[in-house]
């Protein structure tokens, strides 16, 4: 055992080359070696020491993909969702740039998970990398409370056109915190029913325009095919992705995350119900796939006619091509005990505390969010790419009635009718349609969503995943009991 | 006879061979054939196997902002690299050549600190460089990568210098050689190759690199596994673009290994035996 | 004043320690610091996200620890992805190193292509598998898998842990070929052609000869491979993000979870120092191994 030390290890190495003694001055030794081990030595030395200063120089001057701009223009930096309204943005970038050329804007793009955590973390640690984000309904009103992000009223009132009362008011009020403005809306969401029509009326079905769910599983069903899969759900677990349907899917079968004592109710009949139900569903009709599907692969998957249905965000209608743009009807969110189930979502453009360029960062959000904006995104790129579900007067656009005519009406009607406060049948002591608005959601929404994630590949049983989850949200609900 | 029974044998092993070796450099030669496809062809079903190439993706991928990207990899791998071979070779002159006392404790340590996960130091890290202002910035980075590959730096490094023969010192010493002129002329010309070897090891190792890069940067000192990141899109088809971008993310070190092949090897094969 | 024997002496060693101090110094703050700075939050009870919530706990994040499973599945998710990977890559790795070191036409080609799956980065590499390669809806594999019937397999979703083995084996098995190569091609080739002329057949010259000469190769490739392969991050966070469920959550990626996804500092922090304490313990049975290795070579 003691032989296995260090000291040997060391030894043996000079030990070893003991053995290699031969010839005793370094004039010998030079002569032995390879060429190359000498001679470039010194070239390579040099040629190091170049690529040094070159690259200090690149690093120094003006820097990698920062800072720039003229004297006396400020950079503020975004964080943005990688959302197809957000590259329009980015596209119009010059528009807002050229008419205020003292602010310059970066923007960073991030997918959903990873601009959530990268924000978040900035927030919460007050790192003030970012000068405006995208955030959504679920933050807004937590931040405000921990004071992290900026109150907008003053400013929104130093604009006089920006007219606040446009705002639809179901979205309004999901970004306020105690009547205030924390953040306004880029756009807004609720969730319908996308389906073809050509493809169920060729097995003799027509969807009502407020079904059921137990309709809207008949005709996936018998829509289905091997080639064609009868109904596109998001399986991709995370809570703003899997667990937003899922979620409206509970509430309207009457199920609830908490009762009013916050004790976790996620084994009650409703949950089972609803959760086998929108496995089954998967499992018969859905998408091959599934446990990988999220809003853009469901979206891929029916522009190219793979499924006939799908139930997802209302905006996704405006990203449809070819024979699905021209052969969708729409319905509202399929329902069960509830008259209306699709949920409420929107992404808003917010300041964080710690920005010190507040104003330019304003100036931004003022252009980004404004009736002019909602114009120029329909004469320059097309009416179908309006940011929906803002302003009440976006849909009093004619042009935009035009392009966006089929699903526009159910969009509007369905941000209506989805309320934050009340959208499940048993009363709650948290707001979100689809989501619980509490910090710890997060985590809680993404392990639960994981273990029902399970599920839907087949490795484990219902029960037992509401079981899981029940325990994990009882823990959450723990904290909030007696406050 | 034998002769033919040899060369048959040797055409049914090379044969496996290539089917071997074709099987495990098939995701990446499909990976560069995705991205040279339109975006419906990338995403049919069934695949498209045979099609005409075009370089539309990848004109779209260079359209964006990618220069700052790779930029800032570049420095950071560099950057990290100088810094390791400049505080490792000393260091690892230190543990072979003249045996400091407690050698083996200072190597040991040295090695652990590689096992570690980084991910546990992950927080502190973040709330340190929040408040030192080195958030998005890229010397955070270069400081990070150096952490992490200065000890297998130094153990590369330390396996190189056994190699000299000892006598080299002995008779550089009589020749009256200072410490810094043994360094020079003794050492690293010897060394080179083995200086070389380590460079690439950390280069790679740098470049592509993802979890600090993520979490450390946003914006200005975003590196190219983000750039590659930000092609994931929400809208519509974007495998093309994700597998042109790839290609492109992964090109440096790709040609970086292949043109260094043999340093590579000898620095991955260094402290084996020898 | 002549200098003493002791200042010429102690003169002697300080310039032996010289050189070694900044790379010493370095790594010392730049790993400790962090590491002091982790076990001190770990007594804490800190979520980023309520603030106000910096509390001392003692030591309840570490009893958490104890009865949550979520740090007994991450252990076991990290040993069952390093024993794979590592077991399947090295058998793979001394396959492909003997077929490359035979008399095969093209040697070098082969292996140039060989080491590519390295060199590309990771997160481009589990991008492509899981994107284009695995996807049930458009990907290849499951069209080759058609004559079969298995085309409609959801590979990562089914098999996520298989998946990430597959995928990391598929990295380091050229990692694991060059190591295992260089080896063989330090044979003597003298020795080989006596045992063909002794009448050893070819298993007889694997067991015999080659494999004690290539043991301590593998031996390096495994160790070297497994430092890596145990914080795996990358692959898992593009392949599976650690699900379904935790089937894929290694101790790194819970790490990251509880750190950035539920914000809850003092129990990652906790997790942080129960991870390198079993680093710690592990490495050293790794490195006693390792210097085994010298010791059997300088044995010969």
């Amino acid at each position: 055992m003691s032989t296995l030390s260090f000291d040997n290890v060391v030894n043996q190495g000079l030990a070893l080359y003991e053995f290699r003694k031969g010839g005793r001055s370094m004039t010998d030794y030079k002569l032995r070696l390879p060429v190359g081990g000498l001679v470039n030595a010194r070239s390579t030395a040099m040629a190091v020491l170049g690529l040094v200063v070159a690259l200090v120089g690149a690093a120094c001057s003006g820097g990698a993909g920062g800072g720039g701009g003229t004297a006396g223009s400020t950079t503020i930096t975004m964080a943005a969702v990688d959302n197809p309204q957000m590259e329009d943005l980015a596209k119009l970038l010059p528009n807002f740039e050229s008419a205020h050329s003292n602010i310059h804007v970066n923007i960073v793009t991030l997918p959903e998970d990873q601009l959530r955590q990268q924000v978040t973390t900035d927030v919460a640690a007050k790192s003030g990398r970012f000068d405006l984000f995208t955030e959504g309904t679920y933050e807004v009103p937590i931040w405000a409370k921990n004071g992290w992000i900026v109150d907008l009223t003053p400013y929104i009132a130093k604009d006089a056109s920006y007219d606040p009362g446009d705002l639809i008011p179901g979205i309004k009020g999901a970004l306020s915190y105690k009547g205030d403005l924390y953040a306004v809306p880029f756009y807004g969401e609720s969730s319908m029913l996308m389906y073809r029509k050509d493809l169920l009326s060729a097995k003799g079905i027509t969807m009502p325009d407020h079904p059921t769910w137990d309709q809207v599983a008949a005709a996936a069903n018998a829509v289905n095919s091997s080639s064609v899969s009868g109904i596109c759900l998001r399986g991709l677990p995370g809570w703003g992705e899997q667990l937003a349907p899922l979620d409206t899917v509970v509430n309207t079968f009457g199920g609830r995350w908490f009762d009013q004592s916050w004790n976790a109710q996620l084994t009650s009949p409703a949950w089972h119900d609803a959760l086998s139900f929108y496995v089954n569903l998967l499992k018969s009709a859905g998408e091959p796939g599934a446990g990988n599907a999220g809003f853009t692969e469901c979206l891929n998957a029916y522009n190219s006619g793979k499924v006939a249905m799908w139930y997802d965000a209302t905006v996704g209608a405006s990203n449809f091509t070819g024979t699905a743009a021209t052969n969708s009807g729409y319905a509202y969110a399929p329902t069960k005990l509830t008259p209306y189930s699709g949920w409420l979502w929107s992404w808003a453009l917010g300041i964080p505390s710690t920005s010190t360029k507040k104003d330019a960062a304003w100036t931004f959000i003022d252009w980004a969010t404004s009736k002019d904006y909602i114009k120029l995104v329909g004469t320059k790129l097309g009416w179908s790419h309006v940011p929906p579900g803002t302003r009440t007067s976006t849909y009093a656009l004619s042009d935009y009635q035009a392009a966006a005519g089929g699903f526009a009406q159910v969009t509007l009607d369905s941000i209506a009718h989805a309320d934050v406060m009340h959208s499940t049948v048993d009363p709650v002591p948290y707001i979100g349609v689809q989501y619980v608005d509490i910090p710890e959601f997060q985590q809680l929404g993404d392990q639960v969503s994981q273990e029902f994630a399970k599920v839907i590949a087949g490795n484990e049983s219902v029960d037992q995943a509401l079981q899981k989850a029940n325990a994990l949200a009882a823990a959450v609900g723990k904290a909030y009991q007696g406050s | 006879m034998a002769t033919m029974a040899r060369n048959r044998s040797r055409i049914l092993w090379s044969a496996v061979g290539w089917l071997v070796v074709f099987v495990f450099f098939f995701p990446v030669l499909w990976m560069w054939l995705e991205g040279l496809k339109t975006e419906p062809q990338a995403a049919s079903s069934p695949p498209t196997i045979f099609f005409v190439p075009t370089l539309t993706e990848f004109q779209t991928v260079l359209s964006g902002d990618f220069p700052p990207f790779f930029i800032n990899s570049a420095i950071a791998s560099i950057g990290s690299t100088l810094l390791v071979v400049v505080l490792g070779l000393p260091a690892a002159y230190a543990l072979a050549i003249r045996p400091v006392p407690k050698s083996r404790d200072v190597l040991f340590f040295f090695i652990s600190t590689r096992f570690l996960p980084f991910a546990a130091s992950l927080v502190p890290l973040y709330l340190l460089a929040r408040d030192l202002q080195l958030l998005d910035n890229i010397f955070a980075l270069i400081l990070i990568y150096t952490t992490i590959n200065l000890p297998l730096g130094v153990w590369l490094l330390r396996s190189f210098l056994l190699e000299i023969p000892h006598d080299l010192f002995e008779a550089a010493r009589v020749d009256g050689a200072g410490f810094f002129n043994e360094l020079y002329r003794v050492v690293i010309p010897l060394i080179t190759p083995g200086i070389a070897a380590t460079c690439l090891i950390c280069l790679i190792f740098s470049w592509n690199e993802f979890f600090y890069a993520v979490n450390f940067t946003s914006s200005v000192a975003a590196t190219a596994p983000i750039f590659l990141v930000s092609f994931i899109s929400g809208r519509g088809l974007f495998y093309a673009k994700l597998a042109a971008a790839a290609t492109l993310a992964s090109l440096p070190v790709l040609m970086a290994g292949w043109i260094a092949q043999k340093q590579l090897i000898r620095g991955l094969t260094m402290g084996a035996v020898k | 004043m002549p200098e003493t024997a002791a200042s010429v002496a102690r003169r002697e060693a300080w310039g032996r320690r010289l050189p070694l101090l900044p790379a010493l110094i370095y790594v010392f703050v730049m790993t400790q610091i962090p590491f002091v700075l982790t076990i001190y939050y770990s007594f804490f009870n800190w979520n980023l996200l309520k603030p106000g919530s910096f509390h001392f706990t003692g030591l309840d994040n570490y009893g958490t620890l104890l009865t949550d499973e979520s740090i007994r599945t991450a252990v076991w998710n990290t040993v069952v992805l390093t024993v794979c990977v590592i077991a399947i890559s090295v058998v793979l790795g001394v396959a492909v190193a003997m077929l490359l070191n035979s008399d095969v036409i093209g040697k070098g080609l082969l292996r140039t292509l060989m080491i590519a799956p390295f060199l590309i980065m990771p997160t481009a590499a589990a991008l492509v598998w899981k994107d284009t390669l695995l996807n049930p809806l458009f990907g290849l594999l499951p069209y080759l898998l058609t004559p079969f019937g298995l085309e409609r397999v959801d590979w990562v979703n089914r098999f996520p842990m298989a998946t990430v083995v597959a995928v990391e084996v598929w990295r380091w098995t050229p990692f694991m070929m060059l190591i295992i190569l260089a080896g063989l091609q330090s044979q003597n080739p003298e020795v080989l052609e006596a045992a063909q002329v002794d009448g050893a057949n070819s298993v007889q010259t694997f067991r015999r000869i080659t494999l004690p000469l290539v043991r301590p190769f593998i031996e390096l490739g495994a160790l070297l491979g497994s430092l890596f392969v145990v914080q795996t991050y990358d692959s898992i966070y593009m392949l599976t993000y650690g699900g379904p469920g935790e089937d894929t959550t290694n101790i790194p990626f819970l790490l990251y979870l509880v750190a950035f996804q539920g914000f809850s500092i003092g129990q990652a922090s906790a997790i942080g120092v129960v991870a390198v304490v079993l680093t710690i313990i592990i490495a050293t049975f790794a490195l006693r191994t390792l210097f085994s290795i010298f010791q059997v070579e300088a044995r010969r």
